[in-house]
């Protein structure tokens, strides 16, 4: 073996990656060695995790009866909030676009999400910074977020509003409060949390006004009594300690509980929040739902379940486990352009590639969505991106139909945890379906 | 609901909330048939007088509970007596006054208009607060004014621990002693336009203080942009 780019071949076929100190690790250390600062970014976990792909439905077959596929009658709506409110929620399909803020996106991007969810008769939420007429003006439901900052909260807004959503955590950063950094405060934004323009802004971890679900209680009292018991009001909290976190909220009053796991989409938290700090959407979604049950209100309390939902098999499996919608943010912002390839060389041009932008944070998203810097923001068309984004839609609602029928269900709130297997132990464990081929739920007895 | 004559101003209804619900109330000040309402025996009900948008004037005789007054837009309203946790939370213009004590988070994230606290007022009065106005008589507790973000916060006794923690562009006026102060917060020069915003507030306040008496504290400004060095 004499010939050199062979020997330089043999070399470079040894040299072996650490799974400890990986190419990301190492990067991160050099990173933090040279600025002192931790990472911030946007998007939600990237590691893997136990999720919906661990789970298989079984078609019917001998023992179940199918439906014909694209023909026959499933239904997707679901009533949102009937428990207390004069005005519920009534949506075409149980997929809705989740909190996320003005300030975070731009007024396009606010645009065209409310511009495609009211395509196909769904909801979108407003986020932490306040209510946008070009979101409301699209929106035909629209849910108004309660968060502890109480950016532009007011009561007109929340008139105008068809639910409210008091957030207690994200998936993504649950006891973690917000930030939007200088670079996104423009005027605009600035003008609407009441703050300096140009500085980096917090948003509080804690409500300012209330402390624990007793106090939780009388709050949602003064939210009804404000909107004379019209809307339904939801509690949104990240998934960590789900199963008590469930109850107490319906012991506050929530007509609708949010759980969101830690796959959940964020526009700016630390890295080590994202990634170690709360628990799987796979695994917060049976324990909610056991909350429910035990309380009697699973089905009553309507329960939405967010963080990582990208396809109609994900919506079909989160309603099989006992959901009653799911919510989408990161496969939204997908679905309007993010991360689109067209737009590959100016994610390189500012260190990041199609595929992998996550940097949310900093204000400069080639594709418009993420940014408050007007020439990026007017590369968003909010017709198209509307358009887009009631494809995606309606594709998510049309798998997840394909599904339910091959399940011999006529609705997709028929969906059970009997239709479901899982291909792992750990999901078997989290979901509470036997591991497929057996008859084996870990930790349950046989 | 008794209505002393019909819905011209100078009449007064009267609600009697150990008989009729804080419900029937705010209903009716949502869609108000009058201009003066008295509230009697609220005993500590929740949310009295919430959500008022009108230019109403509402005298509540007794305590009330949490979110008195919440979310005003408009309108007086007179506790006469102590108000709970979070009296004209979110309140966006208009007059609410206590003429005793207000448990904790008094006037918490409040736009505007002006809230008076006659007695004390409990911990985080004034928290995250958005433009208000708030004056009161007696002490603050501790954690007040934290990440109070614009108007003006004047107490004429007390202030308790961690003052204006993670303060922004809100000023804060006391005369007595302050137990110490929050993360970012200091004390700052009291200008002669400083002193004659004081003694506008305590006049519209009804309150009788003698300027000159009171110190500022305000934010040093040093958490406006993050940096390792932000480690309070
Ligand atoms: C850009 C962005 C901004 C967000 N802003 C908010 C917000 O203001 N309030 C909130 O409760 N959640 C916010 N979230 C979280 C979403 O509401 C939702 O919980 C999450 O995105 C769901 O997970 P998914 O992204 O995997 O679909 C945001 C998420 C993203 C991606």
């Amino acid at each position: 073996m004499t010939d050199p780019s062979l020997r330089e071949q043999h070399r470079f076929d040894s040299l072996r990656e650490s799974a400890t100190f990986d190419r990301p690790t190492i990067a991160a250390i050099q990173r933090a060695a040279a600025t002192g600062v931790y990472d911030i970014r946007g998007w939600g976990a990237k590691r893997a995790l136990p999720h919906f792909d661990d789970l298989l439905f079984l078609g019917a077959s001998m023992s179940r009866y199918p439906l014909e596929g694209y023909r026959e009658r499933c239904g997707t709506d679901v009533v949102l909030g009937d428990r207390n409110a004069a005005h519920p929620l009534h949506l075409d399909i149980p997929v809705t676009i989740a909190g996320m803020s003005f300030g975070a996106l731009s007024a396009q991007a606010k645009e065209a999400l409310g511009r495609g969810a009211s395509e196909v008769g769904t909801s979108t939420t407003t986020g932490d910074g306040g209510m946008t007429p070009e979101e409301r003006g699209q929106s035909t439901h629209l849910v108004y977020q309660y968060l502890p900052s109480r950016y532009g909260m007011n009561p007109t807004d929340l008139r105008k509003a068809d639910a409210i959503e008091i957030v207690l955590g994200q998936g993504a950063k649950p006891g973690g409060g917000g930030m939007l950094l200088g670079q996104k405060i423009s005027d605009r934004v600035a003008d609407m949390r009441t703050l300096p323009a140009g500085i980096d802004q917090r948003s509080a971890c804690r409500h300012p006004d209330w402390t624990g679900p007793d106090d939780l209680a009388i709050k949602i009292l003064e939210l009804r009594e404000i909107t004379d018991w019209a809307k339904p009001v939801y509690v949104k909290i990240g998934a960590s300690r789900t199963y008590y976190d469930v109850k107490l909220a319906v012991a506050a009053g929530a007509d609708v509980v949010v759980v969101d796991g830690m796959q959940g989409g964020t526009a700016a938290t630390q890295d080590v929040f994202i990634e170690h700090v709360g628990i799987p959407t796979l695994a917060a979604l049976p324990e909610a739902v056991q909350a429910l049950q035990e309380l009697g209100v699973h089905r009553k309390v309507q329960l939405i379940v967010s963080g990582g939902i990208r396809t109609g098999a994900d919506v079909a499996k989160a309603m099989a486990l006992g959901a009653d919608a799911v919510a989408i943010g990161t496969a939204a912002l997908i679905a309007l352009g993010d991360n689109d390839p067209r737009h590959d060389d100016a994610y390189r041009r500012i260190g990041s590639a199609a595929g992998f932008y996550d940097d949310f944070q900093d204000g400069r998203d080639p594709a418009g969505i993420t940014t408050q810097d007007p020439e990026l923001a007017a590369r968003l068309d909010p017709v198209e991106g509307g358009r887009r984004l009631a494809n995606y839609l309606r594709v998510l609602t049309l798998e997840a139909q394909t599904i339910a029928r091959a399940c011999g269900k006529a609705h997709l709130r028929h969906l059970e945890p009997e239709d479901l297997v899982a291909v792992t132990i750990e999901a078997a464990a989290m979901a509470r379906v036997p591991l497929a081929g057996t008859s084996w739920i870990p930790g349950r007895e046989r | 609901m008794t209505t002393t004559a019909g819905p011209t101003p100078g009449t007064t209804t009267v609600f009697d909330l150990g008989v009729t619900g804080v419900r029937a109330l705010n209903a009716e000040l949502h869609a108000p048939t009058s201009r003066h309402y008295e509230v009697l025996r609220p005993q500590g009900a929740h949310a009295v007088a919430a959500g008022i948008d009108t230019d109403i004037a509402v005298d509540v005789r007794g305590h009330v509970g949490y979110y008195a007054a919440g979310m005003n837009d408009g309108g007086r309203v007179t506790v006469h007596g102590n108000a709970g946790t979070g009296v004209a939370e979110n309140m966006m213009s208009g007059l609410v006054r206590v003429t005793g004590d207000a448990s904790q988070s008094a006037g918490a994230t409040a736009h505007g208009g002006l809230l008076v606290v006659e007695g004390s007022a409990s911990m985080r009065c004034g928290i995250s607060m958005k433009g208000v106005d708030i004056v009161v008589g007696g002490d603050i507790g501790p954690m007040s004014a934290f990440m109070a973000q614009a108007g003006r916060l004047v107490v004429c006794g007390d202030a308790g621990a961690s003052l204006g923690d993670s303060i922004y562009e809100a000023r804060v006026y006391v005369r007595g002693g302050v137990a110490s102060l929050g993360a970012d917060c200091v004390e700052k020069e009291v200008r002669p336009e400083h002193r004659a915003e004081l003694a506008e507030l305590l006049a519209a306040a009804g309150i009788d203080a003698d300027p000159a008496g009171f110190r500022r504290y305000g934010s040093a400004r040093r958490l406006y942009h993050f940096t390792s060095g932000n480690s309070y």
